[in-house]
């Protein structure tokens, strides 16, 4: 497969030869990120996921990110668990708003501070 | 004699990234009275809507959203106990250094400085700067104005989603909207390449098979009411459309990405020079303006790429100004820093004369550039050198000036980039 | 629903005739099919009051544009909209056009405008150092001047309503009949409504209107015209209206000032089938600034803000056609009104009152409600002024479109008038938030708050412009649920 780098505006074209979920060989990159990028991005593709979800007592909707990243598979069942998610004001920044989202056994935490406006 | 409502050493207008690191580099570097004047109700400006991830690794080590980001930078203002106005909009600043503002709260304000710092941010470019024919129906929106939108306010503002121009903001948009639910169409760069980062491409389009077309522009914009669908169509070398390339989007949303401005509608009003080529004000290496005890920092002097290098520009600029109260910063001689083959509107102008500290020359590059090589000459003499794998317009290109050098200048400065052979 | 006298088209001459027929004894209905007042040409032209030296003499077009630019800055102090008596120029390049500007200036003696002058390049380029060097000889036009035609459309409308006028807008007139009871019953996508006198004041659609009731048809050319407009931040290069001396080549276009000081340039003149199509086209604005570098060679299209364009109402007679409808009692219209019509309003305006007042006996009213004038805007009130205004009340103090300096109480205020906005666009066009370099990306969200408050409506309901212009399309987890 090929994918293009991400670590830096170079952006190389990376040449991955796979087998058994294995990473054989990485072709293309200039430098010894793109290694480490094609094993960890063709293995087991994370991604941290932000988005905002409304809060019952303010105007303004809560940011929120995962904790740390999810695996790539999971964006879109996220997506749904913060779509249901019901959060009423204030919201400590930090807090965590999703217990293991998606059973990928991280949280999913405030990203700023909401006050009680309503 | 006019009465002014009050006097501070220190005055920064605004209270985004740049303004807060510029109140608490004021307040550390010794001088108290100072206070900071902000538009809107909240501290931070536009990291609050930037709720991804990404800022910071320079700064702090590690990757945070943007209200995360503010939040560090408003927690040390108000543990430095620095004076804030919230909601109150600067009308003019004069030569003077004679600052009105407004607000609900404290009404009309005249307020009188022995310094100012500038650092106002940037707007979008609208459609109408474009130049985009075609009908003026709803649906139509810069992608930080549906950024404000969605994670501000929560509403949407489409759901079939055209983006025109690849920047930073309108790939994250991408994104974003289409985690929410939207159809994102395309992804369309006048430009053959994008001014994003490669992260950003990878992520926010080619996760979601989001098209990007390069060389592509939007050459008509149709609906009457709302937005039904724009015509996007490939251009050639000199940015025209090639006839017969022309294809159809049905959409009911435009995003446009396709650059930001320097706000300094009220520099130009107190006679601040400004440059042509950065639209931001003149400044030497103190981040002093053409008019004496004005300083700026932030995308009001030059749209910087991150985060962290806006603070970082705001330290410098809100030490400057705390020596300048203390009159630690006297009138200098100062030679031209001049934009040379491949490089565009570096910052700072000038340098002063006479001064052993380090300087940041910081630019972008007019183009892209592989395999090439940074110099930075002066009187026939390489001064600096810096040697990149790659110079893209989308990235801000920062080559530094030894002491020794800085301290052995009398010629102006030449900064280039040069394609190895 | 049953009024004296139904006017169709709310643009800046049903307006302009509703104003002065408010003053007499009768009700009043005006029916627009869009959503507000002033929505047609009215709002999309330069903005230009003719002192009417290009007029046929004797025309209709000649007699009511003279008159009608004599009426403007008592009508305008009155109100309260902006006017500036800023002169003009027609400015020729070649040796040859001082024939053409000596017939133009011949044609505006005959009219009776007064003040012209053929002035040499050199004298032109003394008055307006920007022009173009290469200007060989000028029309010099003193009494010509500018104005907000949508700001004095409102202002018109608002007095009219102030003295019982009633505006009914998203009302598209499909029929219209004089029944036995010697009626008119006019049918809408909405309704019916029935009146004892009809006035045609439908502008692009006029002809169309014209044709339901008479048996002589008239044919309007819909005349599509193209703008840019520019961020007002450069000091204005010009400050009279810069004409071009029409040549073989074709009508020039008009590089000016506008009375908020941005530069107006433009427009085209294309022939379209469709009277509604407003869009404006890579050709057309290619030419609009092809033209008006001749004009103004300094020109630099990084500070346009914005382009638009407007439909004129050419009838193919080439005239005004102003008066009552041959063979349809009690019917009267104003047909063919493109340009100088902005100028020739508020005289149409009085004579179409004057001619039915007759006609119809109608009585004046014991009271007549003076306007209630245009207050201030914050933008151009001294410091003094400003922290009075902010005193007496806080939500001046508060400014929610940064560009043009606008506050929350004037937005407010907007939507509060006689008729007040009820779209981001009916708010931009009264107090100009919006208006500016960022054409609303910092305030629209703002403004959709407040409209939502003021008029009761979710945010989802609010429009740009009225019919499907939504703004929102739902919050955020509505798509996302919609999935499931």
């Amino acid at each position: 497969m090929e994918i293009t780098c991400i670590n830096c505006p170079v952006g190389c074209l990376l040449q991955v030869e796979m087998a058994g979920g294995k990473v054989l060989s990485v072709s293309g990159q200039v430098c010894k990120r793109g290694e480490i990028y094609a094993h960890q991005e063709c293995v087991n593709p994370t991604r941290m996921i932000t988005a905002v979800v409304p809060v019952a007592g303010s105007q303004m909707p809560l940011s929120v990110k995962t904790e740390q990243p999810i695996p790539k598979q999971d964006i879109n069942k996220c997506m749904a668990e913060l779509a249901a998610v019901q959060v009423e004001a204030p919201v400590r920044m930090g807090e965590v708003i999703i217990r293991n989202v998606c059973d990928s056994g991280v949280n999913i935490i405030a990203t700023k501070e909401i006050a009680r406006t309503v | 004699m006019r009465h002014f409502s009050r006097e501070v050493d220190v005055l920064i207008v605004g209270g985004g990234p740049a303004g807060l690191g510029a109140a608490i580099a004021v307040k550390e570097n010794g001088i108290d009275n100072l206070l900071v004047l902000e538009r809107a109700n909240f501290l931070g400006g536009i990291l609050g809507q930037c709720i991804h991830n990404g800022f910071g690794l320079h700064r702090f080590g590690e990757e945070l959203t943007g209200p995360e980001y503010a939040q560090r930078d408003i927690d040390r203002v108000k543990e430095l106990g620095i004076e804030i106005q919230t909601e109150t909009m600067v009308l003019s600043v004069g030569e003077d250094l004679v600052v009105s503002a407004v607000s609900s709260k404290n009404g009309m304000q005249l307020i009188k400085a022995k310094a100012i710092i500038l650092a106002m941010g940037c707007r979008e470019r609208p459609r109408g700067a474009l130049g985009t024919p075609g009908t003026r129906c709803a649906g139509i929106y810069s992608a930080g104005t549906a950024q404000q939108f969605v994670n501000l306010e929560g509403y949407m503002p489409g759901k079939r989603v055209v983006i025109l121009g690849s920047g930073d903001i309108g790939l994250i948009m991408a994104r974003r909207m289409t985690l929410q639910g939207a159809k994102v169409l395309a992804c369309v760069e006048l430009m053959p390449y994008s001014s994003g980062l490669n992260r950003n491409i990878v992520q926010c389009l080619q996760d979601y098979d989001i098209p990007l077309y390069l060389s592509h522009t939007v050459i008509d914009i149709k609906g009457k009411d709302r937005l039904t669908g724009v015509t996007i169509a490939k251009v050639d070398d000199n940015r025209q459309p090639i006839p017969g390339s022309e294809k159809d989007l049905e959409c009911d949303t435009l995003l446009l990405s396709v650059g930001l401005i320097p706000e300094n509608e009220l520099s130009q009003g107190a006679g601040v020079d400004l440059s042509p080529l950065t639209s931001g004000p003149v400044v030497d290496d103190s981040f002093q303006t053409s008019i004496p005890g004005i300083f700026t920092c932030g995308n009001v002097l030059h749209v910087h790429d991150l985060v962290d290098y806006v603070s970082e520009e705001s330290f410098k600029a809100g030490r400057s100004a705390a020596q300048y109260i203390k009159g630690l910063l006297p009138p200098a001689d100062t030679v031209q820093v001049l934009d040379g083959e491949g490089v565009r509107g570096t910052v700072p102008q000038r340098i002063r004369l006479g001064q052993e500290e380090s300087i940041a020359l910081m630019f972008r590059p007019s183009g892209v550039f592989r395999n090439a090589v940074c110099t930075v000459t002066s009187g026939g003499r390489q001064i600096a050198r810096k040697r990149a794998q790659i110079f893209t317009p989308g990235e801000m290109v920062t080559i530094n000036l030894k002491k020794e050098e800085v301290a052995a200048l009398s010629d102006s400065v030449t900064v280039s980039i040069e394609r190895s052979k | 629903m049953y009024t004296d006298i139904l006017i169709i088209g709310a643009g800046v001459i049903g307006c302009a005739v509703a104003r002065e027929l408010s003053a007499y004894e009768a009700s009043i209905t005006v029916l627009d099919r869009a959503c507000d007042v002033s929505e047609g040409a009215s709002k999309a032209n330069t903005g230009l009051v003719h002192a009417g030296f290009d007029a046929e003499p004797g025309s209709m077009k000649a007699k009511t544009n003279v008159r009608g630019a004599a009426m403007f800055q008592d009508l305008c102090e009155e109100l309260g909209v902006p006017y500036v008596q800023n002169g003009a120029l027609v400015v020729g390049f070649e040796e040859e056009d001082r024939f053409v500007l000596e017939g133009l200036l011949k044609r505006g003696e005959e009219n009776k405008v007064e003040g012209l002058k053929i002035l040499s390049g050199k004298e032109a380029l003394k008055l307006e150092p920007n022009l173009n060097p290469n200007i060989s000889y000028a029309l010099s036009i003193p009494s010509a001047g500018i104005t907000s035609p949508y700001e004095l459309t409102f202002a018109l409308a608002d007095h009219a309503a102030v003295n019982g006028v009633s505006f009914q807008f998203n009302q598209e007139v499909k029929n219209l009949n004089l029944d036995e009871d010697g009626l008119w019953r006019v049918t809408t996508n909405q309704g019916e409504f029935t009146a004892k006198i009809l006035i045609n004041c439908a502008g692009e659609q006029s002809a169309v209107l014209h044709n339901m009731i008479s048996a002589e048809p008239l044919h309007i050319i819909h005349r599509r015209g193209q703008y840019y407009l520019l961020d007002r931040i450069q000091p204005v290069p010009f400050e009279r209206t810069v004409f071009q001396c029409p040549t073989k080549m074709g009508k020039g276009v008009v590089v000016s000032r506008t009375v908020h000081n941005n530069m107006i340039i433009g427009p085209t003149a294309e022939d379209i089938e469709d009277g509604q199509d407003t869009s404006t086209t890579a050709e057309g604005l290619k030419t609009v600034v092809e033209k008006s570098c001749l004009t103004w060679p300094g020109l630099a299209l990084r500070s346009t803000i914005s382009n638009f364009s407007g439909i004129r109402a050419h009838e193919k007679g080439g005239d005004f056609i102003i008066g009552e409808v041959n063979g349809a009692k009690g019917a009267y219209e104003a047909v063919g009104i493109e340009s100088p019509g902005l100028s020739a309003a508020p005289a149409i305006g009085e004579m179409l009152r004057g001619l039915i007042v007759k006609k119809e006996g109608l009585q004046k009213k014991a009271s007549f409600v003076p306007p209630i004038k245009r207050p201030k805007p914050f933008n151009e009130m001294t410091v003094e002024e400003q922290a009075k205004a902010v005193e007496e009340n806080p939500l001046h103090g508060h400014i929610v479109c940064r560009c043009e300096v606008v506050t929350e109480e004037e937005i407010r205020q907007a939507i509060r008038r006689p008729v007040g906005a009820t779209t981001l666009d009916g708010v931009k066009r009264r107090v100009r938030a919006g208006m500016g370099r960022c054409q609303g990306g910092f305030c629209s969200p703002k403004v959709i708050d407040i409209l939502s408050e003021e008029l009761n409506l979710p945010k989802t309901e609010i429009t740009k412009s009225g019919g499907q212009s939504y703004l929102l399309t739902g919050n955020i987890t509505d798509a996302l649920k919609g999935e499931e």
